[in-house]
């Protein structure tokens, strides 16, 4: 042990704090002064809308899969022309830890996340987000984005309706 | 009668006096260290209540105190309930035989600017010490808690490791003053102050203070890294306030007995001596909060070292030299 070299490092330290008094602080005062998150930031997550208007999401469950804490529920729907969408869809924020695997999930780029942090609510229950909530009314990060441009459109019948084609079967009536 | 009767009153308006300024300067010890402490850090402190958020002392104990005060199941009810009255206490009681300025005089009735002139004082203060980590030891014992048992067993070794270097490292100022008074040694220091006589004992009683403060780099026994909060972990609501208020009165006091006994006490120029008082307190207490925002806290060991292998002999030599030179200037 060089003992020339412990004192100096016990009151250099001294001189550091010193100086440090000096220095401007780096704290910003939140609610006054606010630093603008980056553009990918993950905080609050939308639905987002194709370039036509309509809703993304085909309700895959792919993104609710990916969640971690099992936050993401919903109810996949049929519609006439055989385009599946979520009858309901809802996020509970309470429970989301903002990973973003449900983004990078979802086929269609339906589910997104934006760098809206203020989620602060009185009751936990309002941090649940239905549909309403979580729709918006464009396309997020990749507005031109059409998942249907590229994986075709679905035949607009309904199942089961082709000349040579076998009504769907219920698969609840196949269970034990 | 009639004598007796504004005697005791003067007596009576003198101590409350001294008692708020004392637990009002304790208060803002705490915003000036939280403040101090955060701008070594590159933060802001508190600044939110009141003006530059000098009403955070104020917001703080109404905090405390409607708290709710929680006592363990198994812990020993009435030892928990005393000690941090015992912590606070003795912080206070010290703060007695400290002079903080020259006599004053008021309609002709001279009002001494201390407590009580004890013809003892460094002896009660040393006692008093002692006794103040009892209420740390007790605290911890009575919480049936591992890690207030530990913080407190702490204390107790920290203990006898600094205090007989501050002991011996009082030996020569008391040589230098001639009395266990402090009012005496004040008054010893009209010239110069000690510091300039008995620099090395100013060191080791600096750095013994620290330890008798239960600070940083010798807060072994709240230890928040290691021990949750150490002997004070089961302590809600004003109990703990009254630990953390004790702590901070007994910086006001250290600072006061190191300016007393090593920086000439109220002495000084132009300024009336109470405000020369106050900023050697304030200078030594801010020594403090910068000691605590560089060093980082010693190890078990390390203290029982730096007290008995290192403290210890300088200060036993130290009252060898200033013996020998006393000696020499007296002959």
């Amino acid at each position: 042990m060089n003992p020339w070299r412990s004192l100096r490092g016990t009151f250099a330290a001294f001189g550091v704090t010193l100086r440090s008094v000096f220095r401007r602080p780096t704290t910003i005062q939140y609610p006054e002064e606010r630093r603008a998150p980056a553009p990918r930031y993950r905080a609050r997550i939308v639905l987002t809308r194709d370039p036509q208007g309509g809703e993304r999401c085909v309700a895959c469950y792919l993104c609710s899969a990916a969640c971690p804490v099992n936050c993401i529920s919903m109810a996949a729907a049929e519609g006439p022309d055989g385009r599946r969408h979520a009858a309901w869809f809802r996020i509970n924020f309470s429970r989301c830890i903002f990973c973003g695997l449900c983004a990078e999930a979802c086929p269609t780029l339906a589910i997104q996340m934006t760098p809206d942090f203020e989620l602060g609510r009185r009751e936990p229950l309002d941090l649940v987000f239905e549909k309403e909530d979580l729709l918006v009314d464009h396309g997020g990060k990749d507005r031109e984005y059409d998942f249907y441009r590229h994986a075709g459109v679905g035949v607009a019948q309904p199942r089961g309706a082709g000349s040579e084609e076998e009504p769907p079967v219920d698969v609840r009536s196949l269970l034990p | 009668m009639g004598e007796l009767l504004l005697h005791a009153a003067v007596h009576a308006v003198r101590l409350v006096i001294i008692l708020g300024a004392l637990l009002t300067m304790a208060a803002y010890l705490v915003w000036i260290e939280r403040r101090l402490l955060a701008r070594m850090q590159l933060r802001l402190g508190p600044n939110r209540v009141g003006w530059f958020g000098l009403l955070q002392p104020l917001a703080d104990v109404i905090k405390m105190l409607t708290k709710e005060d929680t006592v363990p199941a198994r812990a020993d009810r009435w030892v928990f309930m005393l000690a941090p009255a015992i912590a606070a206490t003795t912080a206070l009681l010290t703060f007695a035989v400290v002079p903080f300025g020259p006599p004053l005089h008021l309609f002709g009735r001279e009002i001494p600017l201390v407590v009580s002139d004890l013809h003892i004082g460094v002896l009660f203060f040393l006692g008093l010490s002692s006794l103040g980590v009892y209420g740390v030891t007790l605290g911890g014992w009575a919480s049936t808690s591992k890690f207030a048992l530990m913080g407190s067993i702490r204390a107790l070794a920290q203990l006898i490791s600094y205090e007989l270097s501050m002991g011996l490292a009082l030996v020569p100022v008391l040589m230098l003053a001639g009395s266990f008074s402090l009012n005496d040694i004040v008054a010893a220091q009209a010239e110069a102050p000690f510091v300039l006589y008995a620099p090395v004992s100013f060191v080791i009683f600096l750095i013994s203070i620290l330890a008798e403060a239960r600070r940083t780099p010798f807060d072994l026994p709240e230890a928040e890294s290691e021990l949750v909060a150490g002997y004070h972990t089961e302590y809600s609501g004003m109990r703990f306030g009254l630990f953390f208020v004790g702590e901070y009165i007994n910086m006001i006091v250290l600072g006061a007995l190191t300016t007393v006994l090593f920086l000439g006490g109220w002495h000084g120029p132009w300024l009336p001596g109470v405000v020369w008082f106050l900023v050697k307190v304030g200078g030594v207490a801010v020594f403090f909060i910068w000691v605590r925002g560089t060093l980082p806290r010693l190890r078990y060991d390390q203290l029982m070292h730096l007290g008995w292998k290192v403290l210890v002999p300088i200060a036993l030599l130290n009252v060898l030299a200033t013996a020998a030179v006393l000696l020499g200037v007296r002959a």
